[in-house]
């Protein structure tokens, strides 16, 4: 059943209890978006370290339970991560939640293509592609965007 | 009252949403279409089909009459005093903003107040946000209680020498409040403060009466009337559309062009420019028929039936937390339940079949009054019945189940 692919286990529990949820410490870079149709809101906080390596990264947000699992598996992916290796997942994920049935980069592990492939549900429910990639785009905006005081 | 019957007049209902039969409590977003309405327009195109108040050909003739037929039959369900006090818009937003850009042109100065309410829907404030832009004026909003209504004494207070239009809502379209719009108007009278009524979500469920209501302006949408998209009305007292300037400039609402002069005829013509929703005008004449074969105090008293069994059963729910509780209620149940957003709510119920609205519903400050960014909400129409309800509960419930894994 479609709706069970959507409301899997993993999404419930990321969006029960999501993960670096709040400001995180000496965040360099954030970015936040707002969706005028549902109200979902998400503010993301990061520090992109001088070696170019994500070295912290957070959310603050409010949203349905797509959106929040969504901003909690990014968090708890892409943390540690280096620059080019973010944006390579991020892509990976924007192209599976687009056309494509999986991720098939070799950067994640099993449980981290399952966590991350949980999202793919959302694609037989075009009004709710939006509450899942939202939070990926913002992430790339942060990422991409001026050090804060720079 | 056959609801069956009624029911089955909508082609729509043969459909199955995810397998399942529609429950549509969407009615506050727009209704469903009754065949007759369909069909009026497909006859519309299909042998009277021309354009209107401008050639003279038979055919012309034919759907010009066809068109203001309608406003005929406008003027009379709705007891205005002349035909010309009709206006078709594209929608109650244009009506609106017909009333705020033209009245706000001429009569709204810097420092002049503008009174609206916490409950309008945004085409009810933002129209008028622009004229505060324009002009430098002030726009007040009357709080609105626990219970989700605005009393007359919050109107009273806010009242000054500087009012210069009160913009109200009739049914608030997320709390379901009635207001009290007739003692509002009274009150308004004495301080000769013209009075705009969003009557979205009034029209297709209250009686309306322009003489006892006495309002200056009502706006409302054909589309959440069982009619089509595309057509709005805009009532207003003859003494307003002989001092207000025209809105749109364009092609069939001038008397005399010239290079460098132009003259305006009266109202309608002076408020319709360009080519109207033809069809669509026509196709409401049935959907105010079909109203009338109904009968608007028939659908009133069963929507409350189907609306008050509904609110026990919701109630009885204790993660239901029901979006206030007006005294004089429309059929339009604002809800939330604990620890689910109201987008996975509805999409939940959807596949049930029962279609809801989640989101502000365009009321972004009454939500934010509430403390909360969106809320789901069911909303009721002559079709609904108490089984419907039903439905909507046992989803409500499957609901909870997925989350509580």
């Amino acid at each position: 059943m479609e709706l069970k692919e959507l409301y899997q286990e993993i999404i419930l529990d990321h969006g029960k209890n999501p993960r670096n949820k709040g400001k995180c410490d000496k965040f360099n870079k954030d970015a936040k978006a707002y969706n005028p149709l549902c109200g979902d809101k998400v503010h993301i906080y990061l520090k992109l370290n001088k070696e170019k390596k994500v070295e912290n990264l957070s959310f603050e947000g409010e949203g349905c339970a797509i959106s929040l699992a969504s901003a909690s598996i990014l968090t708890d992916i892409i943390k540690g991560k280096d620059f080019i290796t973010a944006k390579k997942i991020t892509n990976e994920f924007l192209n599976m939640i687009k056309d494509k049935t999986s991720v098939s980069n070799d950067i994640l592990n099993e449980d981290q293509k399952t966590t991350i492939m949980s999202l793919s549900g959302v694609k037989k429910f075009p009004m709710r592609v939006k509450c899942a990639t939202m939070v990926w785009h913002t992430f790339i905006s942060a990422l991409e965007g001026k050090n804060i005081n720079e | 009252m056959d609801i069956n019957f009624i029911k089955s007049q909508f082609p729509i209902f043969k459909n199955k949403i995810n397998g399942k039969p529609l429950i549509y409590l969407d009615n506050a977003n727009s209704s469903q279409k009754p065949l007759r309405v369909i069909d009026r327009i497909s006859k519309f195109y299909s042998k009277e089909f021309s354009n209107v108040g401008r050639s003279v050909h038979s055919l012309a003739v034919t759907a010009t009459n066809r068109f203001e037929e309608t406003r005929d039959l406008v003027k009379k369900y709705i007891n205005a005093k002349s035909r010309e006090e009709i206006i078709f818009t594209k929608n109650a937003t244009e009506a609106i903003n017909l009333v705020a850009s033209t009245y706000g042109e001429r009569f709204i100065n810097k420092g002049d107040e503008i009174l609206i309410t916490e409950l309008e829907h945004h085409s009810n404030y933002i129209p008028w946000h622009f004229i505060r832009e324009k002009k430098g004026a002030v726009i007040k909003f009357a709080k609105c209680n626990d219970r989700g209504e605005v009393e007359i004494d919050e109107i009273k207070k806010l009242i000054t020498n500087k009012t210069k239009i009160i913009g109200i809502t009739h049914l608030s379209n997320v709390t379901g409040a009635i207001l009290p719009i007739k003692k509002i108007v009274d009150l308004a009278k004495t301080k000769n403060i013209p009075v705009l009524v969003d009557g979205c979500q009034g029209a297709p469920h209250l009686k309306l009466d322009m003489q006892e209501l006495g309002c200056d302006f009502y706006a409302f949408s054909c589309h959440k009337m069982y009619g089509p998209t595309g057509v709005g009305i805009l009532y207003a007292k003859k003494k307003w559309l002989d001092k207000l300037p025209p809105y749109q400039g364009g092609g069939g609402m001038i008397e005399e062009v010239n290079k460098d002069k132009i003259t305006f005829p009266g109202s309608p013509t002076k408020y319709e420019a360009g080519t109207l929703q033809t069809a669509e005008v026509v196709g409401f004449s049935e959907s105010i028929r079909f109203i009338e074969d109904i009968g608007i105090k028939n659908i009133m008293k069963h929507e409350k039936e189907v609306m008050e069994y509904g609110l026990e059963n919701l109630k009885k729910n204790n993660s239901v937390k029901i979006i206030g509780n007006p005294k004089e209620k429309g059929s339009i149940i604002a809800f939330t339940i604990k620890g689910i957003h109201p987008h996975d709510i509805a999409t939940i119920l959807d596949e049930d079949g029962v279609a809801i609205r989640a989101g502000h519903h365009c009321c972004q400050i009454l939500h934010d009054k509430v403390g909360v960014a969106a809320t789901a909400r069911a909303s009721l129409g002559i079709y609904n019945t108490k089984e419907d309800m039903d439905f909507l509960c046992n989803a409500i419930e499957k609901c909870k189940k997925i989350f509580e894994k």
